[in-house]
């Protein structure tokens, strides 16, 4: 790849695009305020932030999706209002999302369609985007119904989607959260390659190493505010990530590998067919995880993680009991409640809805998980079998004090919590029971770098302590600083899992885009 | 002959208030909107348009007041669930109450009075074909109008441009957003079209089918029209199929009570009730076919954030 060093940017020109002095309030929330940025021309520049703070307002601001409370956006010098994406787009600023703008029963072409003002025959959109995909390298069947395509088309349906406006500005967020890394080197090519053809590209990202890589300018925000602008070529990942969070992040301490104990939980031959044209079908899946190991399951989104999920926890349950023995009992047959019974603990991805009852408080949330397995704690032994509140009460607060659990109230609802705090609840409240098991899937989805660092080490120590873990992560890098070992999950398939220090990213990378043989 | 002329006429009669009433929920559906007041709607469309061709003696007025009633009706629909943001399925079910209950208070000094009748149109010579003559050029207007809504309705949402983007809000309303395509105000003429269609529904009950007005007498055809529209998963051609097998059935069952064949006649008149529920049971096995069809984002309420 080229170097991303292109500095005959003239800083003295009139900036392509200048936002002063940004503002946007949504109640007693300022989540831009007075944000400043610059964006010159032909230069890739990174918008840097954590989760919540306030890029992706100021990104919709910018695409006219949002207006902002106080502030002016410039472009080539001459200050504009932004009333809607469609006026943004006449001006030349186009957009690739974080979570796809795309419609997933419509076709390619009539997707594209969409984004353009005026009635543009079919046809003549499919020759050109036809043109553009063989220009930038982006394979893509025009006629394909976009539900059927995986993550990486989409995202290419996107790209060409944008620049079939001919924008002088591409925003992307987030781009590489959904690829592999070698779909991420490709899209590093084709952004490298308009860049060169004179385009600005505003690119937001919270991983530091790609940042340093593509872009020559930087713009650092944190709870709304700019607190910095650079040159990440000049930093370290280190200084970026101390500016984003505004404090250094403690190290994992990761305890040297002991040797293995006994096997915990034995997966063999799993399958299960997709229960909806979107899902995908598990194909004979085999695993074993010891005490005192964690399994690390990286993937792409969308290739049988949530469906593995369902079917280790109980969620789905299986015909043949066999397909997964907990500590030698097989227990494929049993729901959700029996295996945890059994001590095993599992937290799903999604917090809110899932997880968590988004309007019911901390206490009656930390009741619902545990119903079954403490029922003998959580309710009187009387006939009536009331609800122990001291009891639950005691539980929810010892989870709030080791995990650090920051609240506004003695006991508000779940949705109430940020990410980050909810998610550390949630796994705290699993620690708690000291489980055999535990199977975790996106541990910190969406949490801050703070909370994420907590949530790990917490993992580590209690596979340290004798438990075995199973995690399912699509970052790579918590894979690779929290699991002893490794599994790839592709298409509804589990390669063997391999230990940490004998793989490296650009073997998992194949993996996930599919490369194993059937016979791995 | 004469005799399967005048069945095939009069099983047209009975399938045109359906498929008219189904067309417009199939396009207030693919917008993403579900509304169950389609009878309500209806009824309120049988009521304005007796009382506007009583007063007036035009059949014609009456149906054009049944439109623009049914219209205003669904009006209202639209800013509770649309504007305030109310519950669709509650909302939904409060306009059929409404409209039932407003029709008998609107309609109760018409009842019992012999309506007008909007007359077949004879077009000269064509009408006089034998057999065929009358089937194709010897109905009513509103009958051809609810055939060519149909292709009008399917050229419309598949090969427009305005079709394209009402389908993309009723699969993704936030990818709609966020295109900047105008979320509510697709919906809104989305619901007045199908408040208009279900005017004429009942506007064709109470000036073609049975030119009276009798209380209640859409009798459940607008819950009928509703099953129809995920009967046809979402697709105005199959919508045609499903309407007039309903009407078939319809008029099957009163052939059968009248010559006498020894089935109950209860289980005769459920006979079209019974046959949507197996059809939607029959449906629900294809379900590739359903959620590809099916608006995704039907029945959520959608709040923009500003």
């Amino acid at each position: 790849m080229k170097p991303a060093a292109k500095s005959n940017i003239d800083q003295n020109s009139v900036p392509l695009l200048e936002a002063r002095g940004i503002t946007k309030v949504f109640g007693d929330l300022r989540a831009n305020d007075g944000v400043d940025l610059v964006i010159r021309e032909g230069e890739i520049h990174a918008l840097l932030g954590e989760n919540g703070a306030g890029k992706s307002t100021l990104v919709k601001i910018l695409f006219g999706s949002l207006q902002p409370t106080e502030g002016t956006v410039l472009w080539n010098g001459t200050p504009v209002t932004l009333r809607s994406p469609s006026e943004a787009r006449a001006l030349g600023i186009g957009m690739v999302f974080q979570h796809f703008s795309l419609f997933e029963a419509l076709t390619v072409t009539e997707n594209i369609a969409l984004s353009f003002d005026s009635d543009v025959p079919q046809r003549h959109i499919e020759q050109q985007a036809g043109d553009l995909s063989i220009q930038y390298g982006l394979p893509l069947d025009p006629s394909a119904i976009v539900g059927d395509l995986s993550v990486g088309q989409r995202q290419r349906v996107e790209i060409i989607r944008c620049l079939m406006q001919d924008p002088k500005l591409i925003i992307l967020d987030e781009p590489t959260s959904v690829l592999t890394p070698q779909e991420a080197d490709t899209l590093f090519e084709t952004l490298l390659r308009l860049r060169d053809e004179g385009r600005s590209i505003l690119y937001i990202s919270h991983r530091l190493n790609e940042v340093k890589q593509l872009c020559s300018r930087a713009t650092i925000m944190r709870h709304g505010k700019v607190v910095d602008a650079c040159d990440p070529r000049e930093e370290t990942a280190s200084t970026l990530a101390t500016k984003m969070v505004g404090a250094s992040i403690a190290n994992l301490v990761v305890q040297p590998p002991k040797d293995r104990g006994d096997i915990v939980l034995s997966i063999r031959n799993l399958s299960m067919d997709a229960a909806n044209p979107f899902a995908v079908a598990l194909r004979d899946i085999s695993l074993d995880v010891h005490a005192g190991e964690i399994i690390g399951i990286a993937g792409i989104a969308g290739n049988g993680q949530g469906e593995f999920f369902a079917a280790v926890s109980g969620e789905d349950m299986q015909e043949d009991a066999e397909s997964v023995v907990l500590e030698g009992v097989p227990i494929g047959h049993e729901g959700i409640s029996q295996r945890r019974k059994r001590a095993a603990a599992f937290i799903p991805e999604e917090r809110l809805g899932h997880g968590a009852v988004p309007q019911m408080v901390l206490t009656d949330n930390m009741f619902l998980a545990r119903h079954a397995s403490d029922a003998d704690e959580f309710q009187k032994s009387q006939p009536l079998r009331v609800i122990a509140r001291n009891v639950v009460n005691a539980a929810t607060k010892r989870v709030v004090e080791v995990m650090d659990v920051r609240k506004s109230a003695e006991n508000p609802p779940a949705a109430a919590l940020s990410g980050g705090n909810l998610q550390k609840f949630i796994v705290g409240r699993e620690l708690d029971r000291t489980p055999k098991l535990l199977v975790v899937n996106q541990p910190t989805w969406g949490v801050d770098a703070g909370a994420a660092a907590h949530i790990r080490q917490a993992l580590i120590d209690l596979a340290a302590n004798g438990s075995a873990v199973l995690m399912i992560s699509q970052d790579l890098d918590e894979i690779f600083e929290a699991s002893t070992s490794i599994a790839v999950m592709a298409d509804g398939r589990l390669s063997p899992p391999v230990l940490v220090g004998e793989t490296s990213r650009e073997d998992v990378g194949l993996l996930m885009a599919g490369g194993q043989s059937d016979a791995a | 002959m004469e005799v399967w002329v005048s069945i095939i006429i009069s099983v047209c009669a009975a399938s045109t208030p359906l498929l008219l009433a189904a067309t417009g929920e199939l396009v207030v559906e693919r917008s993403g909107v579900l509304n169950l007041g389609v009878e309500g709607m209806m009824i309120i469309g049988a009521v304005t348009g007796f009382s506007v061709a009583q007063v007036t003696g035009n059949p014609y007025l009456g149906a054009l007041a049944a439109v623009a009633a049914g219209a205003f009706f669904s009006l209202l629909f639209a800013f509770l669930t649309l504007t305030l943001v109310a519950n669709q399925v509650a909302t939904g079910l409060a306009l059929t109450i409404l409209g039932l209950g407003l029709s008998g208070m609107i309609g109760e000094g018409f009842v019992g009075q012999p309506g007008i009748k909007m007359q077949a149109l004879e077009i000269p010579l064509l009408s006089d074909i034998p057999v065929f003559g009358k089937l194709l050029f010897g109905q009513d207007l509103i009958f051809y109008l609810s055939i060519a809504l149909v292709f009008g309705v399917s050229w419309f949402l598949f090969r427009t441009r305005a079709g394209l983007m009402l389908r993309s809000v009723g699969d993704s309303h936030t990818s709609a957003h966020a295109l900047g395509i105008n979320v509510i105000r697709i919906r809104y003429l989305a619901v007045l079209f199908g408040g208009a269609c279900s005017g004429l529904a009942g506007a064709y009950l109470s000036l073609v089918y049975v030119p009276q007005w009798v209380e209640g007498m859409t009798a459940g055809r607008g819950w009928i029209a509703l099953a129809l529209v995920v009967f046809a998963s979402w697709r105005p051609a199959r919508l045609l199929v499903g309407a007039y097998l309903f009407g078939a059935v319809t008029i099957a069952q009163f052939h059968a009570q009248a010559t006498g064949i020894a089935i109950p006649a209860q289980f005769l008149t459920s006979l079209p009730y019974i046959a949507t529920i197996v059809v939607l049971v029959l449906i629900a096995r294809n379900r590739r076919a359903t959620i590809i069809n099916t608006p995704a984002s039907l029945g959520k309420p959608f709040v923009p954030d500003h």
